[in-house]
């Protein structure tokens, strides 16, 4: 398969750890630019140009308010990510729901210390 | 579908480019989870899941010894698993290196600990690759191989129409 472009593709998007973070801070609610510059420690063109590859992919949502622009996550555009880690996440769970099985026996086997 | 009696589930998290961090709560004391880890017999029930089942479980539990795990799924499909312990602390760690075979240049990290709390036991998997490329591959493997699952499904559908 083709590699995407990072500006169309949510997996790339997230790929990078500062624009993570971001996405980390607008998990917890709207936020105007400022707030994310000073949270970051990061300039403003650097935040920008992050916030940019994350509006193109959709993760993030803006709109003016007054003479500030207001950033929020918009979690739906990172359904794909969440998918793919939840079918890895069910082969564990299958996985586990089996070592369940076992350990029950041995408890019932009264293995109660050391070995056998 | 095998039946499932267990309402826990495995909570997978990302928590770095690299690594893949997997925790499960078992209502069991520590060195049965231990032993059902590392004992092959008791492996072999297990690890396979729902996806198929365990040809070969080998494990050399000592530093420096090697573990080999091979499952064949239901469609026939075969995947193989080696490495070495690096440490060992019984009951409650074991790190190793994981080589996926049909991978075989990506070598992974998995420390695996084991603890204690009122009779039960919190379980945690740290996977660590040698790049994010790696360690999304290795995702994507659990993808495969639930197509595979899909596929004989359908193989079986298939088998009972006939």
């Amino acid at each position: 398969m083709a590699r995407a472009a990072t500006t169309t593709d949510a997996f790339n998007a997230v790929a990078e750890a500062r624009r993570r973070q971001i996405l980390d801070i607008l998990a917890t609610g709207e936020r105007p630019v400022n707030d994310l510059v000073r949270l970051l420690g990061l300039s403003q063109p650097q935040v920008s140009k992050h916030l940019r590859v994350l509006r193109e992919v959709g993760a993030v949502d803006v709109r003016d308010e007054g003479r500030r622009r207001m950033y929020r996550l918009n979690a739906h555009a990172l359904k794909p990510i969440h998918d793919w880690v939840k079918n890895y996440e069910r082969s564990w769970s299958e996985r586990f729901d089996r070592l369940d099985g076992v350990l029950e026996e041995l408890e019932e086997e009264g293995d109660g210390g050391g070995d056998e | 579908m095998a039946a499932v009696t267990s309402s826990e589930t495995a909570k997978v998290t990302l928590p770095g480019d690299e690594q893949i961090l997997i925790t499960r709560e078992f209502d069991a004391p520590r060195h049965l989870v231990y032993k059902a880890w590392t004992t092959p017999e008791l492996v072999k029930r297990w690890w396979s899941g729902n996806r198929g089942e365990m040809t070969i479980a080998e494990i050399d539990l000592r530093v420096g010894g090697a573990w080999r795990y091979v499952m064949v799924t239901d469609g026939g499909f075969e995947v193989a698993f080696h490495g070495e312990y690096r440490e060992i602390v019984p009951n409650e760690r074991i790190v190793s290196t994981e080589v996926y075979e049909g991978m075989p240049e990506g070598e992974a990290l998995n420390i695996v600990t084991f603890t204690d709390k009122d009779g039960r036991t919190t379980l945690t998997v740290l996977v660590q690759h040698a790049s994010k490329e790696a360690r999304d591959a290795h995702i994507n493997s659990g993808m495969e191989t639930g197509m595979q699952e899909g596929m004989d499904l359908l193989e079986q559908v298939a088998v009972s129409l006939r």
